[in-house]
């Protein structure tokens, strides 16, 4: 594989290392995102987003709106949150959210008004350390899933060189369609965010790059890209192969542009960023209006919902008001996921809120594609074949199991990004992306010793 | 509330893929149609009632075993029919029953049972069948009807053309003495399977569709057969003085597809990563070389590979693939640690 330095003429491979078919089922793809009426309550969790949790700025019994801040904090990786219905705080404590975890959070009481907080004006920026404040104050992180602060990502390093900047519209889990509705619908948002970040972050490159399995919005997205024809073609709408995970990161820049990011490193050493669709459409608008991040789209799908949609919703809304707007459920659900069917966390039940990071709430019943019998190994090495890391997974499992700490991390277990693609591909349905997890954990416990 | 207890939570990924070791199995089984068809229109059926038996055989054993040493039931995976038919493949179509059945009870009791079951054995125990038949039952395992014996009345037994081509002797003029030769059918001939052997292992052709099959339904990849396959072309077009009517005729000889396209690339005793699956192919090739040119035996695919799986934990070792992105410094800094 080719290493190619930062700077170096762009060459894409048009897709990674390894990866797996998996069927879309993208039902919601033709649906208009809708809003949902304003909830009665919203929970507020204080941590968002990969990094230290926030600090509540509000107390009981204050009178909050829609896009005051209620949380933030100096630690490295804080995101601040804010208030996405106007009303009343009835409590500030610990809930459990629904991936089981424990978190402090912001109770709101709806008044019903989403009345605006007085506060909110569009962001002065007229530098890139202007842009970075301002992204960092709209409480936005990456959209795609993983809840990375994007003020973060964009303040790379001087010594990095970054020269490209990849839109990341791939899309390319199951079931989830919220990022292709924000494509389609709001098309001039991503063209305008592309020009704010290349203004103040000095691209040369910039590459939007989505999976060649939707064809409404790469017309939509190279309507986008063209309109730059007249100033050098700048903006480049790059067809991917549709292959799972063709939207990680490091699979995405490998693809769009033909450079490796290193093991254990990010794609700004390589002179990549990546951002979600949603992510840089979200810029514009918040430059224009200075509405920081209280609502986002999610798609509410799965066998087991009975009118499947693309829902415009609060952040911090149950999730179960979220499954009932969409008709509740067919039948009593076999599972309940936050986030896509190869990546998404399962719910313990259905009274955890939304959060910024959620693409996608999914419910399903019990199917063929659930359940697999489970058998010892065969040393097939299909996961190995999938593994866009080259990781041997069922090497790393059975060291994991053995508690080999050394060899687990001479093996790059720390490598692995969970996309799923071993455990999918299993012929032994074997839980391998747990036992991976179980190899991390012994190692980062190492670590600490 | 008490119906959300019902939830399933557990790690991702949720969905799981297609695959099933039953579905890889039966697509062996299926991939193997070809050859026993073949095998009954040329030996009669008798080939039908070997394969049947073995395959009784295998799973019969499977069954006393894990019922004796109380480990879960495994029938239903299929791979001790695939054990089965492979071993009543690698066997003249007149061995007596009773041997074959000891063949099957060692191949799963043995190899297969005795170190826990599919998955854990470090030998194919088709392979260990046939070696415990050639070592135990020499006379009745080198005694090949002729194709189409059957349908005479008197059934004449002959040796191999690999046995023919050992007693040739390989010199400068093979190529014109195999053709000049009556004990060996053509080229077409062989590849088409109307010669003698072994059951399953006569026609090149049965055995290629089969493969193929396999190569389409992604249960095997075509890299060890193509390489295994290739070393034996190379070594021999060079031990035959360059002729390339010996080299291919090698290659349709003997048990050489049969044993690249099923048993070579057996899951659990094949290595798992790529570069390791090439040495350990070109190493199959080359033992099955030199024991068919330099050996007392006439064949050694089978031996190749029993050898051959030995080694491949040790390859996998050896050829531990490095992780994406990661540069060729920390490689070595990773195996001395």
């Amino acid at each position: 594989m080719r290493n190619t330095a930062p700077g170096a003429v762009l060459r894409a491979v048009k897709r990674g290392r390894g990866g797996v078919h998996v069927a879309y089922n993208k039902m919601t793809a033709e649906l208009d995102t809708v809003r949902i009426p304003v909830p009665e309550k919203v929970v507020i969790p204080m941590s968002q987003h990969i990094g230290s949790p926030c600090v509540p700025t509000v107390k009981v019994g204050d009178t909050v709106k829609v896009g005051q801040l209620i949380g933030d904090s100096d630690k490295p990786l804080a995101t601040p949150i804010h208030a996405s219905v106007s009303g009343r705080v009835s409590s500030v404590a610990p809930v459990t959210l629904h991936d089981g975890s424990t978190l402090s959070a912001v109770t709101i009481e709806s008044d019903g008004e989403m009345a605006q907080w007085e506060g909110i004006e569009p962001p002065k920026v007229e530098s890139r350390e202007d842009l970075i404040a301002a992204v960092r104050a709209s409480g936005l992180v990456g959209l795609g899933g993983a809840g990375f602060p994007t003020y973060v990502k964009l303040n790379w390093k001087p010594t990095q060189n970054v020269d490209t900047l990849v839109v990341n519209a791939a899309e390319c889990e199951p079931y989830i369609t919220a990022d292709y509705r924000e494509c389609i619908e709001n098309s001039y948002d991503i063209l305008s965010g592309v020009y704010t970040l290349q203004e103040f972050l000095g691209f040369k490159n910039i590459i939007i790059a989505v999976e060649d399995n939707k064809p409404d919005a790469i017309e939509i997205l190279k309507r986008v890209a063209d309109h730059d024809n007249d100033k050098g073609d700048a903006i480049k709408l790059m067809t991917l192969r549709s292959i799972y995970p063709q939207g990680a990161e490091k699979m995405m820049v490998l693809s769009a542009t033909g450079r490796v990011v290193p093991a254990g490193g990010l794609p700004a050493d390589v002179g990549c960023v990546v951002m979600n669709v949603a992510s840089v459409a979200f810029v514009a608008r918040y430059l224009k209006t200075g509405k920081p991040l209280v609502s986002r789209t999610v798609t509410v799908s799965g066998d087991a919902v009975v009118s499947p949609k693309n829902v415009r919703a609060p952040v911090g809304i149950s999730v179960g008001e979220l499954f009932d707007f969409c008709g509740g459920f067919r039948e009593q659900p076999y599972k309940l996921i936050a986030g896509g069917p190869m990546m998404g966390f399962a719910m313990v039940d259905t009274d955890g809120p939304l959060l910024k990071k959620n693409n996608a709430l999914l419910a399903f019943s019990r199917t063929s594609e659930f359940v697999k019998p489970l058998s010892d190994c065969i040393r097939c090495g299909k996961c190995h074949s999938v593994c866009p890391m080259n990781l041997v997974p069922t090497n790393l499992m059975n060291e994991a199991r053995l508690k080999k700490t050394d060899a687990l991390s001479a093996h790059g277990v720390m490598n692995c990004m969970e996309c799923g693609c071993c455990a999918y591909t299993c012929p032994a349905g074997i839980p391998l992306v747990q036992y991976l997890r179980l190899g991390k954990a012994l190692v980062r416990e190492g670590a600490k010793k | 509330m008490n119906s959300e207890k019902l939830l399933t939570v557990s790690s991702s990924p949720h969905v799981k893929g297609p695959t099933t070791v039953r579905g890889v199995m039966r697509d062996v089984l299926i991939a193997m149609i070809p050859a026993a068809i073949v095998s009954v229109a040329l030996f009669g059926f008798r080939s039908l009632l070997l394969i049947a038996v073995s395959v009784l055989g295998c799973e019969l054993s499977e069954f006393a075993v894990r019922k004796i040493l109380k480990r879960p039931m495994s029938l239903g995976d299929l791979s001790a029919a695939v054990t089965g038919v492979l071993i009543a493949f690698n066997v003249p179509s007149g061995l007596p029953v009773w041997q074959l059945l000891i063949a099957d009870a060692a191949a799963i009791i043995v190899a297969k049972q005795f170190f826990g079951g599919l998955g854990h054995n470090f030998a194919n125990p088709a392979i260990f069948g046939r070696i415990v038949l050639l070592v135990s039952f020499p006379q009745a395992m080198s005694a090949y009807p002729m194709p189409f014996a059957w349908r005479v009345p008197v059934a004449v037994t002959t040796a191999t053309p690999l046995g023919t081509i050992s007693s040739l002797g390989v010199s400068g003029n093979i190529a014109d003495a195999m053709k000049a030769s009556d004990a060996l059918p053509g080229l077409w001939e062989m590849f088409l399977g109307a010669r003698q052997g072994s059951l399953g292992e006569v026609c090149a052709a049965a055995l290629i569709v089969g493969g193929v099959y396999l190569v389409i339904r992604r249960v095997i990849s075509p890299l060890i057969p193509c390489v295994f396959v290739g070393t034996v072309f190379v070594f021999m077009f060079f031990a035959g003085h360059f002729s390339l009517y010996f080299a291919l005729y090698e290659v349709l000889c003997g048990g050489l597809l049969l044993g690249a396209i099923f048993m070579a690339t057996d899951y659990v005793t094949s290595p798992t990563v790529k570069w390791a699956k090439v040495v350990f192919a070109v190493g199959c090739g080359a033992v099955t070389s030199v024991i068919r040119l330099w050996g007392s035996l006439p064949e050694g695919v089978s031996y190749s590979i029993l050898l051959m799986n030995i080694l491949a934990p040790s390859l996998d070792k050896l050829f531990y693939p490095r992780v994406f992105g990661a540069v060729k410094e920390k490689k070595k800094k990773g195996a001395a640690a």
